[in-house]
């Protein structure tokens, strides 16, 4: 379990985390998104003190960072481990070196260090690439050599910052669904840094929001994007609404309990109202389908929808778009 | 002059390139590490130690060998005996060489992608084990070019060790070349030295090649 509380941290005069907690359970996949700058890596490096923080706390099982010592610090960077946008592995090694590199720092025994490095390859899918030097892999093969680096200690917790940003979409996709097993298999902590809103709504459970330095929406991840908080709104940049026609616009939220029935076609049956459907998305969060739907009505028949959907348990929301 | 006086000053030649070579390189490692720790966004950051150090390397850089070498005429009498003949050009050599030496693995060491090396860290590797399996690894390429030039650099400063009685092919050219006006041997004593700039340069590649295959 990771709490982080009331961290702040600064560089020099400029402030880049301001005051944020909040608490990461064993186990989970926890993303931190926003836009570039807002602090989110540097948050994600004071968790494994690459960066100091100036106050507040973070507990990793309950022990403090700020009262680990230098063999304190890397005995914690054996248990939290990270993984990095452009993966950062050695160019003279090869994949297998690269994988029992930090087993040779730890100083285990010669013999196992080869065994477990390929132990590691097959489980990220190289099995047949253990000699290769980064320079001849791609993207995502380089990616998962990272991965399996990663896990080479034993960690409990994996730092994924921004792992997914430099490859294309399936690749992402792959990486995404190896991590899912990491977490699955070995049941590792993940902590999931990035600004896609893809990798979110993909892997991740929970996910803290951030803005200038704090955090300004945290919650479950279906939660959050059926009934965005406003600065996750700005960050999923939802401009599909400005295109929205006159008049009256009820926007439906379906939870995962609703999207399988077909509510929609029984409220027009129902009320025996004509209403047409100018905007709609649906998407799949871990596997959820949930989505959101936009209906321009008659402003006589408002009221009625509106009770109509709100008595079904449905969240709704009322867009009037006047020009 | 026969021909085992053109081979008894192309020894002399090598003695003092690959001594002093070898010491300069010795200790430019030594200083590029500390310059690498202690510099802003080092391992262990130290300013004022980095700034002084940046200051004394660069003083020595700014002598001219010449001069350098007349300079040192006492501390190589200290060290070896004497101030003249090959084995007293090493001191000289040796001392003028090692700041530019320290430049040069410096500058390849500061090529290591730094995400690598937060990498290492985030791994849990000591700042030595940075250095030595991480740094010293991933540069060795680049090393590999830059300890290459520094050879090529003492080998013209060996030729200058002439002037001042210090033995080898520089010697020879002045002696015979320059103030006997006999420009045969002069032409090759020019030749003899560029073969074993040649060679140098040729062995640097190779290793270099081998590297980054």
């Amino acid at each position: 379990m990771i709490e982080i509380t009331n961290l702040v941290k600064q560089y020099k005069e400029l402030s880049v985390i301001k005051d944020v907690s909040f608490t990461i359970e064993k186990g989970e996949i926890f993303g931190i998104v926003g836009r570039s700058g807002v602090g989110k890596s540097t948050l994600l490096r004071c968790i494994n003190a690459l960066e100091p923080v100036n106050s507040g706390d973070i507990l990793i099982d309950g022990v403090s960072i700020r009262s680990l010592d230098d063999d304190g610090v890397r005995n914690l960077r054996k248990k939290v481990s990270m993984i990095f946008q452009n993966f950062n592995l050695l160019n003279q090694k090869s994949a297998l070196e690269n994988v029992t590199l930090p087993m040779e720092i730890w100083g285990y025994d010669k013999k196992v260090l080869r065994a477990r490095a390929e132990e590691l390859l097959d489980l990220v899918g190289l099995k047949d690439k253990y000699n290769s030097k980064p320079r001849s892999l791609s993207g995502g093969e380089k990616q998962r050599v990272a991965i399996a680096r990663a896990l080479a200690l034993d960690p409990e917790i994996l730092l994924c910052d921004e792992a997914t940003s430099a490859l294309d979409p399936n690749t992402t996709k792959e990486i995404l669904a190896l991590l899912k097993k990491i977490n699955r298999e070995l049941g590792l902590t993940l902590v999931v840094v990035t600004h896609q809103m893809e990798v979110v709504k993909d892997i991740c459970q929970r996910v803290a929001v951030m803005e200038g330095g704090k955090v300004s929406a945290l919650g479950k991840v279906e939660d959050l994007f059926l009934n965005p908080a406003k600065s996750l709104k700005k960050l999923i940049g939802e401009d599909e609404l400005e295109i929205l026609p006159r008049g009256i616009n009820i926007r439906i939220f379906f939870t995962k309990e609703y999207s399988n029935q077909t509510i929609i076609t029984n409220m027009s049956k129902d009320l025996s109202v004509d209403f047409s459907i100018v905007w709609g998305k649906l998407e799949n969060f871990s596997g959820n389908v949930l989505g959101s739907l936009v209906i321009n009505v008659n402003p006589e028949d408002k009221e009625k929808i509106e009770q109509y959907l709100i008595g079904r348990g449905l969240n709704v929301e009322v867009i009037s778009h006047e020009y | 002059m026969n021909i085992d006086g053109y081979i008894k000053a192309l020894l002399e030649s090598l003695l003092m390139i690959s001594i002093s070579g070898v010491l300069s390189i010795l200790f430019g490692f030594f200083v590029a590490i500390i310059l690498v720790y202690t510099k802003e966004k080092g391992l262990r950051p130290k300013p004022s130690l980095y700034n002084a150090l940046d200051f004394i390397i660069n003083v020595f850089r700014s002598f001219p060998f010449i001069i350098l070498m007349f300079l040192l005429f006492p501390l190589s009498r200290f060290i070896v005996g004497t101030s003249i003949g090959t084995v007293a050009a090493i001191v000289p050599l040796t001392i003028a060489a090692t700041p530019f030496a320290a430049r040069i693995i410096e500058g390849s060491l500061d090529t290591v992608d730094p995400g690598i090396i937060e990498a290492a860290k985030s791994f849990g590797a000591k700042n030595s084990q940075i250095i030595f399996k991480v740094m010293l690894v991933e540069a060795l390429p680049n090393l590999v070019q830059g300890i290459t030039n520094i050879f090529i650099n003492i080998v013209g400063y060996s030729a200058m060790a002439g002037i001042i009685g210090g033995g080898g092919l520089g010697a020879v050219a002045i002696n015979y070349g320059y103030y006997r006006w006999e420009d045969t041997i002069m032409f090759i004593i020019v030749i003899m030295i560029f073969l074993v700039v040649q060679i140098i340069q040729s062995i640097g590649n190779q290793i270099y090649k081998i590297l980054v295959r």
